[in-house]
């Protein structure tokens, strides 16, 4: 099963290794995990994509809540919430694959944020499974370079992870 | 205004630390030079770092005090890593102090620099790095008050030298709050409701109880409690002492040397309390074989991760296990009566206690099970016994009957050989004039020979029972059993004449060879040479082996008994 967890973390140096830590000591997979400060610096919130039985997840959130410098721990796929994944996706635009980038992008709602005479790059959010389709739609040879920021994720409505 | 350095040492006697273990060198000098300057906290100088945090572990071990030991950066701090996680895979408070190279080397590869936070996360319950001189004070209490409060363990708190040097305002805090930290103490009370129901309709209970009731100081709690249910009781290797071995209702040790009757009342009873314990693979065999048996379980502990990890539990209750049995007592008060099945299930355990399956024969050579027997008998099952790792270890667990809480000083998780001698030099610190006896063997006694050396500084009349059988005795007898008598490597020649080395030391050295000379020199130790330390090396039957025994992947009642051989 795949689940997203959400992570309050202090934000120190070293949180994030302690994190990284433990699901590799433990033999637990990440998918993505990604990091920042939330609105209160001395905080950060990580979201980590993993997968696992029900058993597996629950040793996870156990063994995550019992890092000192974890705050709150929530399984975002246990219930309603959001998930968005943001790529930056360098292209090769010449020709008449130009204007065919340009109509991909459009159809799924990317922005194409730089131009060059043969490059374009494109900047595309939503679900992971929709860049996942992106890609896929595209001709794998025009495809420079992809970055992709992993799975973020908030819960709906009241649900909220707040200290 | 005071120094860094003078910060650390006024937070250990903040903390009523009176002793610390450790060994100088370039980064903790400061502290080094403040600890000269004051008589409150004494230091003990090891050999070998390794042996300082074993000391400081052991301190703690026999006492409820947190353990302390302090180390210079780099190689002190990688001697450390040994000891450190010996202590975290038993739970055990300590605070370990580092020193590290001054901070604006940090990550320039100086002189004895090793990234200590990194090394040692995996086998801490946390650590620190201090940046700031004004942090430092208020570190040292959290790494205090989080190495023991929750499920203990180790606190590593890495302290860079230009930090020692600078001066602040001492402010030790009281009290410290972490909004990341609070662990549960109380537990559920509707669950402990829940679980009396069960203990209630239990027809063949059985109380399995581990470190964590010793970590408590719940072993009263725990005995009472046990007497008012009138179950049988059975302690992990960790567990020894927690209810007493000589209780009827003891019935031994559990696990892969556990008693015929233990294993088997562990895997066919129908209601198991788990208390303090975490059914690791050393206790309950194959966790397959051991679900084949429907059975309810009640598991009561403070980290929520040991309940559910390797066997699924009915009635989890997290919460400090002393708080729990208080509560369960309460609630056993208000006309709790034991199922009358129970008296069939009596019946049962005492067949089972009739294969008497820690006899053996007595040979030629010595017995280690005899010198173990002998060495309860002398000391009057009173001492403080440690052990290293091997058969030796498993001979103590077996046939010293434990009555007390914290005299039983060993590694059982992570299974460190040469622990035996730090930890009497710990357990005597903080127990002074107590009998210590170190049980070992001659292949874990040489990990750590040389705090032979502390011993005779600090007058410490450790008496070393030395099993010797010229063999790495466990491996041995993993070797006979499962690789067809094939003993790779483990045939230990060139022994040191152990009298003489203990001589050579400044201590008294004995070398016993016959049956009969084993209680009268365990007598001489412990009388004649009472504040000695003293070396006895017992040559013993090398083919003696530990039984009962489950072997690895097989079912808990699926034992290899001596008499079968």
């Amino acid at each position: 099963m795949r689940h997203i967890i959400s992570i309050l973390i202090e934000n120190e140096s070293g949180a994030l290794s302690r994190v990284a830590g433990l699901f590799s000591a433990r033999g637990y997979n990440i998918e993505s995990l990604t990091v920042a400060p939330t609105e209160d610096p001395s905080l950060s919130r990580m979201t980590i994509l993993t997968r696992g039985s029900d058993e597996v997840l629950e040793q996870i959130t156990k063994q995550l809540n019992k890092l000192v410098d974890v705050v709150k721990v929530v399984d975002l796929s246990e219930a309603a919430h959001v998930e968005r994944e943001l790529m930056l996706i360098k292209v090769r635009a010449t020709g008449k694959d130009r204007e065919e980038m340009k109509r991909m992008a459009d159809i799924f709602r990317g922005r194409i944020i730089d131009v060059t005479e043969s490059t374009y790059v494109v900047e595309l959010t939503g679900a992971s499974s929709k860049l996942d389709s992106f890609i896929a739609a595209l001709d794998a040879g025009l495809i420079l370079e992809t970055v992709r920021t992993g799975v973020c994720g908030i819960g709906r409505g009241d649900r909220i992870l707040k200290v | 205004m005071i120094s860094g350095a003078e910060i650390v040492i006024r937070c250990l006697q903040e903390e009523k630390v009176d002793c610390v273990f450790g060994y100088p060198g370039g980064s903790v000098l400061h502290i080094y030079d403040a600890l000269f300057k004051q008589d409150q906290v004494k230091h003990i100088l090891v050999r070998h770092e390794q042996a300082a945090v074993h000391a400081a572990d052991a301190y703690s071990r026999s006492s409820q005090k947190v353990g302390v030991a302090l180390v210079t950066s780099g190689p002190g701090v990688t001697n450390t890593v040994t000891g450190i996680a010996t202590a975290y895979m038993d739970s055990i408070p300590m605070v370990v102090l580092t020193g590290q190279v001054p901070t604006q080397y940090i990550g320039q590869d100086a002189f004895q620099e090793c990234d200590t936070v990194g090394i040692t996360r995996p086998c801490v319950k946390h650590n620190f790095l201090v940046k700031d001189v004004k942090d430092l004070a208020t570190t040292i209490k959290k790494a205090f008050h989080i190495a023991a409060t929750g499920r203990p363990g180790p606190v590593v708190v890495d302290i860079p030298k230009d930090i020692t040097a600078q001066m602040c305002e001492f402010d030790y805090p009281k009290t410290i709050q972490m909004r990341s930290y609070n662990p549960v103490v109380k537990g559920h009370l509707g669950q402990i409701k829940k679980a009396v129901q069960i203990l209630q309709e239990a027809k063949r209970p059985i109380i399995y109880a581990g470190g964590g009731v010793i970590l408590s100081d719940a072993a009263d709690r725990l005995t009472k409690l046990a007497h008012r249910l009138n179950f049988p009781v059975t302690n992990t290797l960790m567990g020894l002492g927690g209810f007493p071995a000589t209780d009827r209702q003891s019935v031994g040790m559990l696990g892969m040397h556990g008693t015929f009757e233990a294993n088997n009342a562990m895997h066919y009873a129908d209601v198991i309390l788990a208390v303090g314990a975490r059914f690791d693979d050393r206790v309950i065999g194959n966790p397959e074989h051991f679900g084949e048996e429907k059975r309810r379980v009640i598991h009561i502990d403070i980290d929520p991760s040991s309940i559910s990890k390797r066997v699924k539990v009915d009635v989890p209750i997290v919460g400090n296990v002393a708080d729990v049995l208080d509560e369960m007592s309460k609630l056993l008060d208000t006309g709790f009566k034991t199922d009358p099945e129970v008296a069939d299930w009596w019946q049962q355990i005492d067949q089972w206690r009739g294969r008497d399956s820690l006899r053996y024969k007595q040979a030629e050579h010595i017995m280690p099970q005899y010198v173990i027997e002998k060495l309860y008998e002398v000391t009057g099952g009173d001492a403080f016994v440690t052990s290293d790792v091997g058969q030796h270890q498993m001979f103590a667990a077996q046939y010293y009957k434990f009555d007390k809480p914290r005299r039983w000083i060993n590694s059982g998780g992570l299974g460190t050989m040469g622990v035996g001698l730090p930890y009497g030099m710990g357990v005597l610190m903080a127990n002074p004039d107590v009998p210590v006896a170190c049980v070992t063997g001659e292949g874990s006694i040489q990990m750590c020979i040389q705090e032979l050396s502390t011993c005779k500084q600090y007058g410490l009349p450790i008496k070393i029972i030395n099993l010797n059988n010229g063999m790495l005795g466990m491996v041995r007898q993993w070797q006979e059993m499962f690789y067809s008598k094939r003993y790779s490597q483990s045939y230990v020649t060139s022994l040191p004449d152990f009298v003489k080395l203990a001589e050579a030391y400044g201590h008294v050295g004995m070398r016993i060879e016959k049956p009969e000379d084993v209680e009268p020199a365990l007598r001489k130790a412990f009388t004649e040479h009472k504040n000695d330390l003293v070396f006895m090396d017992f040559i013993i039957d090398p083919t003696a082996n530990v039984f009962p025994m489950v072997a690895a992947g097989k079912g808990l009642t699926e034992m290899i008994l001596a008499e079968e051989l």
